[in-house]
């Protein structure tokens, strides 16, 4: 048969791997600053010109959304195109789709860079880039689809090899799940509203943010994992068979997991319930593909002393099966009501980022760069000090974070002999695991000083090699072989890229429609309480200075039915956070993560002065508080221009304001602005009614108080 | 009482007895086809990545 010659694109590939070194190291380096303004709060550096915009809320999107997406996101793209290319058998679809999808990504990391500090967010859990970015991700993220597709029709191989499988259901589901949670209300160029509100808006993000990690972070590099292991190892992946199972198990029960998320808060009860079921059965198909990824190398044990290579991705594909062990535990709702809330949160995200995404892409990394630059490593002893001081900061990340995790969750939870919570002060549990917080800062940084001798070592070998930007290869031109008789429809399907994405296409809308459609269904019937009001002018200014200062990062708005809980943040009241308290909240802000104490009661709860001082001065408010200061908030005024937009905006989704209301919400904003103003100068307190910091004492004072005037006022 | 709202919408039940029945046809069919798959398509498959055409790149012996 006569050989075809072609040229692999290595070019694109170099591009991608740049920079997915360069944003590994971006994005490390600020989560290590926001691990130290954890236990420093200095770091916030508050009182500076900058301080506004590398606070701790600002700054953890940030750290997330460049790990995620710069870093992680980058090296999918470098590994799906390196990979692709080979096991298809032809260069990449198109150069130009290729260029427009790396430009486009750098540039919307880019905008993310610039828009987070400023405080441009959503406020969902890594979708907090606003809508104009959103639209651009889109669009790239269709680049990426049409290049992939194409290169998979004018493939030289009659089947799709199991990578493809996946990269494919990575481009179908992501495009899904980022438009559905994306839908909101623009009201300038960076502000919008999420279309849904409370537990939709909850469920959806939750839909989301859970496949997320299973769509970009899991499903890529589980295809990178079966070309990158079985070359690594210079034998095939150890039983194809169960490659199968592994892939449409796996997209077809992920997609079902996301309310774990929302364990024990206003989520209809049912909805949890499928959230466990499917966590649960999730184990099957995670650890059916770890067995698998170990076992390639059954045989070839002796060889993963040597190479570091195989080090990192036998040390990831671990951590794969230790996460996705950990990730259903925690969905057993007894597990989740001690973790939730807590650091053990942290380490397990960080056992699957670390250890997972970071490993998996250092071992292909070192795999790749020497062959592409027609090289040896530059030095074996260095990848494998990489290697050793990235597990050692695994390892002094995700201890000290579990420890803090059990610690503080006992401390919430325990009672004295007097019936009353032993730590009322919900400080002295965040004091007692500061030197938690401390060591996993240790790990951290251990961990980036790994990834800066990667990048030295990356960089001195690609010096020592010449680069091939195009690399030759001949292969046979496709033939068309027609199956007799049928039977074998996997096969046959294959052999149909199309369909085969439709196929999987509709294998995650299943899960994604049957989750959802029930609570749409209900949206008229969710049990509104009657004495639950959309919020004032001036609240919903105050709310939006609380999303855009990232509020929600370390401060949940969702009472669990525990007596702890109602105890700790309802003492008078009794009550815990029901689904009808939401129904105005675009977008709902329940949190994830308690750093800080649950805010959903605290309306009522202290004087104005006291939060006019503690937002200014929080570490002398409460002796030993981390929390930065927001001086800012005392100069800057609100933008009352905005008043009557946003009103609209709401509006249009379902916020039931009286029409025109809009002429006279800034006459309401002053007269609220002016109460405030008054009530603090009767502490000597001097400040304008249009600073900032009044809209938000205006909001902290707001929530929770629809409940507390009226507890029994439900309609049915 | 989301006993009753879910009551309230048509035919609720029929919501998990469609997403069993498609799990379990499904996933029946696919294991009844991947344990009579025609075990040298599978070898075949499964030497996909070795067998890449990418032989010419003269490093492709594993770094030691």
């Amino acid at each position: 048969m006569q050989l075809e010659k072609i040229h692999y694109d290595n070019k694109i590939v170099k591009a991608f791997i740049i920079a997915t070194v360069i944003f590994g190291i971006v994005g490390m380096t600020v989560g290590l600053l926001a691990a130290i303004q954890l236990f420093y709060p200095l770091f916030n550096f508050s009182d500076s010109a900058v301080g506004q915009y590398v606070s701790f809320g600002r700054i953890r999107p940030l750290h997330t959304n460049a790990v995620i997406f710069a870093f992680v996101g980058n090296a999918m793209f470098a590994g799906v195109y390196y990979s692709m290319q080979r096991l298809l058998k032809t260069r990449l679809f198109s150069d130009a789709l290729s260029w427009t999808h790396f430009w486009g990504w750098q540039l919307i990391i880019l905008a993310a860079a610039i828009t987070l500090p400023l405080g441009m967010t959503s406020a969902k859990e890594y979708a907090e880039l606003e809508w104009p970015i959103d639209i651009a991700i889109a669009l790239i993220w269709v680049v990426f689809g049409i290049n992939m597709i194409g290169t998979i029709i004018k493939r030289r191989e009659q089947h799709m090899y199991v990578a493809i499988w996946f990269y494919i259901a990575t481009f179908v589901t992501v495009a899904v799940l980022h438009i559905v949670n994306s839908f909101e209300m623009p009201v300038t160029l960076f502000k919008s509203y999420s279309w849904y509100a409370g537990v939709q808006d909850a469920l959806v993000q939750w839909w989301y943010g859970h496949n997320a990690v299973a769509f970009f972070l899991t499903t890529p590099f589980l295809g990178i994992m079966y070309y990158f292991l079985p070359k690594a190892a210079n034998r095939p992946v150890y039983s194809y068979r169960l490659s199968i199972i592994h892939f449409w198990s796996l997209i077809f029960i992920y997609i079902w997991a996301g309310p774990h998320h929302l364990l024990y808060t206003a989520l209809p009860d049912w909805a949890q319930s499928l959230g466990v079921v499917f966590s649960i059965m999730l184990i099957a198909p995670s650890w059916g593909g770890m067995l698998n990824g170990l076992f390639t190398l059954r045989g070839a044990w002796d060889r993963v002393r040597e190479d570091a290579v195989l080090k990192f991705m036998v040390v990831a594909v671990t951590a794969y099966g230790m996460a996705t062990l950990e990730g259903p535990l925690l969905s057993l709702k007894n597990v989740n009501a001690i973790a939730h809330y807590t650091d053990w949160i942290v380490a397990h995200v960080h056992v699957g980022g670390l250890g997972w995404n970071g490993f998996l892409i250092f071992g292909m990394l070192y795999w790749l760069v020497p062959r592409m630059w027609n090289t040896k490593l530059y030095s074996s002893k260095l990848a494998n000090l990489h290697f050793w001081i990235g597990t050692l900061g695994i390892v002094f990340y995700a201890l000290p974070m579990y420890v803090s995790g059990v610690v503080q969750s006992l401390m919430w939870k325990e009672f004295a002999a007097d019936g009353f919570l032993r730590y009322q002060n919900f400080l002295e549990t965040t004091t007692q695991i500061l030197p938690m917080h401390m060591l996993r800062a240790v790990g951290g940084g251990l961990y980036l000083t790994g990834v800066f001798i990667m990048a030295y070592n990356l960089v001195k070998t690609a010096f020592a090699g010449s680069f091939i930007a195009n690399e030759e290869a001949e292969v046979s031109p496709l033939v068309k072989v027609k199956h007799t008789a049928g039977g074998y429809w996997h096969r046959i399907l294959e052999a149909k890229p199309i369909l085969f994405t439709v196929l999987a296409l509709v294998a995650i809308l299943i899960g994604g429609i049957i989750e959802l459609v029930p609570t749409f269904l209900i949206k008229s019937n969710v049990p509104t309480i009657a004495s639950v009001k959309p919020y004032t002018p001036l609240e919903l200014h105050g709310r939006d200075i609380y999303i855009r200062e990232g509020c929600v990062n370390c401060h949940s708005q969702m009472i669990r039915p525990f007596r702890s809980e109602v105890q700790r943040y309802d003492p008078k009241g009794g009550e815990y956070s029901k689904a009808g308290e939401y129904v105005y909240d675009h977008p709902f802000l329940w949190g994830s993560k308690r750093t800080g104490p649950d805010l959903q009661r605290l309306g009522g709860k202290y004087a104005d002065s006291w939060h006019f001082r503690h937002m200014l001065t929080p570490g002398e408010v409460s002796t030993g508080s981390i929390m930065p200061a927001y001086p800012w908030l005392y100069e800057q005024q609100i933008d009352k221009g905005l008043t009557a937009g946003k009103i609209s905006a709401l509006r249009t989704i379902g916020v039931p304001y009286a029409d025109g209301y809009e002429a006279v919400a800034n006459d309401e904003l002053d007269a609220q602005a002016n109460k405030i103003v008054a009530s603090l100068k009767l502490e000597g307190l001097e400040t304008s009614s249009d600073a900032e910091i009044i809209a938000l004492i205006a909001y902290l004072q707001r929530l929770g108080t629809d409940i507390k005037l009226n507890e029994t006022a439900q309609n049915k | 009482m989301y006993k009753h709202v879910l009551q309230s919408i048509d035919n609720i039940a029929i919501w998990p007895v469609i997403s069993f029945v498609i799990f379990f046809t499904f996933f029946i069919v696919l294991l009844w086809w991947v344990f009579t798959a025609d075990k040298t398509f599978i070898r075949e498959m499964s030497e996909k990545p070795l067998h890449d055409g990418a032989e010419s790149n003269v490093n492709a012996e594993p770094l030691t």
